[in-house]
């Protein structure tokens, strides 16, 4: 709990906009929730709308959506060791994976907490499902999130994060070629694949040391 | 909107799978050495890449906005020590404030 603290308001308020966009989209009151419950990860759903919002059709909103979510699979890797037990509850558990919750159950040499990555993810579960309610059911009380500078929140939260694991010069070798990488893709490719292209920055670890 | 159901049930079982793969194949078990070397680079990687698309991407394009002003007053925070709840509360209203002054 204590170490989503400081993400939990922001998730709260991100999954608020979600409901008040996916409302005025029309796209009703309980298929938005429902999204938020089973999907459970803002920038895939944000996208999986604004494609439909600018007349794509559901394929390009699907395909967007899980391209974006696509790093959840080498994410999902890392975690691996740390989740044990039987196959129903390994399943069940590595559904906290987010990448804040992700983030803040670093522990060092890519292993993640367990308990820190499932109260992390549980608190901001309960944010983001909570939040989506309200936005559906109460509108656009809370005005643009962008006024409060929320899209400069999540991103200050990973460079503080970021920090704590340059530990190396290969870690510091991977974040400067991950976040290149990136950003050279940013105007070539759809959304998503800069952030699954930067994943290939961590093979700087086949090197020796 | 029926289309709009079709996009949340396929979105939510691919994104369950996603989350799933490791943990359902792997189990507990530890990865083998060279992976290790390779997977322990990914928080780094990923975390840099966000940082950077999050702060500087648009659509299809890179973008010089009110983000930046607060991804820089994260950095300060951050010099000056500060825990992780005040670095996150400062960049957002250094971008909150360039946007209402700009």
């Amino acid at each position: 709990m204590r170490a989503a603290l400081p993400i939990a308001p922001m998730s709260l308020v991100f999954g608020v906009s979600f409901g008040v966009l996916a409302e005025a989209e029309g796209l009703g009151v309980l298929a938005p929730i429902v999204m938020s419950a089973t999907t459970f990860a803002g920038s895939a759903q944000f996208a999986a709308i604004s494609v439909l919002e600018t007349a794509g059709g559901i394929f390009a909103a699907i395909s967007a959506a899980v391209l974006l979510n696509a790093r959840y699979a080498p994410i999902s890797l890392t975690v691996a060791p740390s989740l044990g037990g039987a196959l129903p509850r390994r399943l069940l558990e590595s559904q906290a994976i987010v990448d804040e919750s992700w983030a803040v159950a670093q522990v060092g040499s890519g292993r993640v907490d367990r308990r820190l990555l499932i109260g992390a993810g549980l608190t901001l579960y309960a944010c983001w499902v909570g939040g989506t309610t309200a936005g559906v059911l109460g509108g656009g009380l809370l005005g643009d999130p962008e006024t409060y500078g929320l899209d400069a929140a999540f991103p200050a939260l990973f460079l503080a994060l970021l920090i704590q694991q340059l530990g190396s010069r290969r870690a510091l070798a991977a974040a400067l070629a991950g976040a290149g990488l990136a950003l050279v893709l940013v105007p070539f490719s759809s959304p998503g694949v800069p952030i699954i292209a930067a994943t290939a920055a961590c093979l700087v670890g086949l090197w020796r040391r | 909107m029926r289309n709009f159901w079709i996009v949340v049930a396929v979105v939510g079982a691919a994104t369950v799978a996603l989350k799933s793969a490791g943990p359902v194949f792997l189990g507990g078990r530890e990865l083998p050495a060279l992976a290790l070397r390779v997977v322990e680079l990914l928080a780094p990687a990923l975390l840099a890449a966000l940082v950077a698309v999050q702060i500087f991407g648009g659509d299809r394009e890179l973008v010089l906005d009110a983000r930046v002003p607060g991804l820089l007053a994260a950095a300060l925070a951050l010099l000056a020590r500060a825990p992780i709840v005040v670095v996150v509360l400062v960049a957002a209203a250094a971008t909150a404030l360039a946007r209402a002054l700009g």
